[in-house]
Parts: structure tokens; sequence; C-alpha cells
């Protein structure tokens, strides 16, 4: 600690990063270990459908499931192409 | 019949003894008939920290062994009214537990009983499965920190999937308890804060414990820290056990305290 941190208010620390990397690492793991495991072919086969009508890239499909005690979401989050690049794909 | 209370936490080291020993005592200081069980077999210290270390004579294993009767291996504790504690083997292995050997110990102290804690070992290993396989409820210890918080996921998944509870369709109740927890930390952005860990794990808070030199002090001399009236981790720990029998009281969430120039440079902790 160097003493000009004696008078200086604090600045963002570490703990952020802390909850970012578990949220992103919890929701994998509850995913594979909840017997979800349909997830990723699901994942493909939505984004094969998809193509038939938009070109989408892999990483703009993200399927997820939340589990509560009382109920389960499925969240697919597909990002679109902007409309200009949607139209240059065609 | 007793209730069954299961302290886990997958991580070792984050506070579950210093949990069942408050928990335990808690309840017993309440008017409840409280048994608290070690099931880290081999690596006992329930015992050490409930200040009956010299008084084991017989123990979990020689009950479910059949070399002892219950009455013979449970310890009265001597400050509280109510409270019992059975130590577990120091020189056997996990391998002593049985699910059909505990089963039987705890039918036989169910009637007898308010409660039973039980105190996990740490991993997810036989004992630590058997401590949480007949539980009616859970109390999930956990650090604002991400080894733990990941363990303490790992726990609550299979507290939902591998327990009797779970296995017969019936809800298992869990309970989130934060121990440890630093304010200054967290207020200098350096530690998760309760919120954090909160919406991370979405179990319902049972309290925070607050990092306190108190806790030390107690196990140095044997004593649960809900004991010591004057420590705010032993008064969290209170709150606690109030909301574990259904209170519904705020749950105080300790805050870093106005702190002095020579505080600060000598970097005491409140």
């Amino acid at each position: 600690m160097s003493l000009l941190s004696l008078f200086r208010r604090p600045t963002g620390g570490t703990a952020t990063a802390a909850r970012e990397r578990l949220q992103i690492l919890l929701a994998h793991e509850r995913a594979s270990l909840s017997g979800a495991d349909f997830l990723p072919q699901l994942q493909r086969e939505l984004l094969d459908v998809i193509r038939k009508y938009v070109q989408v890239d892999d990483e703009r499909v993200q399927v997820k499931l939340d589990s509560d005690q009382n109920f389960s979401v499925l969240e697919v989050n597909i990002e679109l192409p902007a409309a200009s690049e949607h139209r240059s794909a065609r | 019949m007793a209730k069954i209370i299961v302290v886990t936490s997958g991580k070792g080291g984050v506070g579950k003894t210093t949990t069942s020993a408050a928990i335990a005592t808690g309840l017993a200081l309440r008017g409840f008939k409280t048994v608290v069980i070690d099931f880290d077999v081999g690596l006992r210290n329930v015992d050490l920290i409930m200040g009956c270390e010299r008084r084991v004579v017989f123990d979990f294993i020689n009950v479910i062994n059949g070399d002892a009767n219950l009455h013979q291996a449970l310890i009265k504790d001597k400050r509280v009214e109510q409270l019992f504690i059975l130590a577990t083997s120091q020189t056997r292995d996990k391998d002593a537990l049985t699910q059909d050997g505990v089963g039987r110990v705890f039918a036989e102290l169910g009637p007898q009983f308010d409660y039973i804690v039980c105190d996990s070992p740490a991993g997810i290993e036989r004992g630590a499965h058997l401590a949480m396989y007949f539980a009616d409820e859970a109390v999930v210890v956990a650090n604002a920190e991400v080894s733990s918080v990941r363990d303490a996921d790992r726990m609550i998944g299979l507290l939902t999937s591998k327990s009797l509870h779970a296995e017969q369709g019936q809800p298992m109740p869990q309970h989130l308890l934060l121990t440890r927890y630093d304010a200054e930390r967290v207020e200098r952005g350096e530690m998760l804060k309760v919120e954090d860990v909160q919406d991370i794990l979405a179990v319902p808070l049972l309290g925070v414990i607050p990092e306190c030199p108190s806790v030390l002090q107690a196990s140095n001399v044997g004593m649960p820290v809900i004991l010591d009236e004057k420590s705010p981790a032993g008064r969290a720990y209170r709150e606690a056990v109030g909301r574990l029998l259904g209170e519904e009281t705020e749950i105080s969430i300790p805050r870093a305290g106005k702190r002095g120039f020579i505080d600060r440079l000598l970097r005491r902790t409140a």
C-alpha cells in the first residue's frame, strides 16, 4: 500500500471481473451438468434453420437454459446482421 | 421427528465447522434439543470447535458399526442445555460411513431430537454425499470469492439432484450463508458484494457473517462463536438461526466502518 493510497478514494477493483467470470462460467457448467446436454445440438439445428433465411455467424447465436426451483427458461439470442450486411449477403 | 440440516460448501476452509457449531448451539439456545454430527471421518474437528475434544470416547463410526450405542457416543455440551455432539472417528477413513448405517443412526436420533445438524466435509465424496443425503434443509456456506462460489453452485446442483428429498420429488429448501465477509474490501471493489453472490447462486440468503477476529479467538478456546455476546460474527449467527426458524428479520449486511487516518495507516480492520 503506497502512502498515496491512504488519501485517494478507491477506484474500480477486481470484484467486477470476479462477478463476470463467474456468471459466464456457471452458465456453462450448469447447462452441462444439469442434464441439458441437448443444448449444443439444439444450437446447431436452430442455426441451420435460421441460415435458410438469414446469413448468421455461429458466434451470433446463444442458447442458454436458466433453471429456477419452479421453472426453466430457455433463452435463444440471435443477433441478425445489419440490414446493409444482410442485403449484400444475398 | 428431528429436522435434519446439512451445512455444506464444497470448498474447504470457508467456515462449515464454525457454522455447524454456531447453528447447532443457536438452535439449542432457543430451546430445541439439537445434536451436531461430524461427517468428516479421519479429520474430525467439530469436537475441537465445540471444546469437547477430551471427552470423546465413542464416536459416530462406533455407533454405525455397533461397537457402542448412541447413549454412549453422544456428548452433552457443558454450557448449553439441550445440546449434544456426535464426534466422528479420527482413525478410520470415509469408507466407514455407509448409507444404511447413517440412515439407521438418524432413525434412532430422530424421535429424541428436534434438530440434527450435519457438518459436511469438503469435497463431493462419500462423507459429503452422506451428510446431505438425508437432509431436510441445507445451509450452503460460501465466501465472496470465485472458487468458493463455483463450488457452492456445484453443491446446490447436487442438493437438488442427489438427496433423498430430490429422489422423492420433494423440495429441498436451501439457504445461502455468506461467511468471512470483509466489508472494507467490498467497498474497495476487491471482493464480490453480497448481492453479486446472491444473484449468481440464486438461493435465499440466510445471513452474512463478517470476517471477524472473534471467530479465531472462539475456536482457540473451543467455544462456538455464537456464544460470544460481543462478537459481530456471533450476532450475525444468532440472527441467521432466527431466520432458519422462520423469523423474517432484515439481514444486516456488514458495512465498512468509518476509519480514521491512523487506522488506515496501520491497516487496522474494524
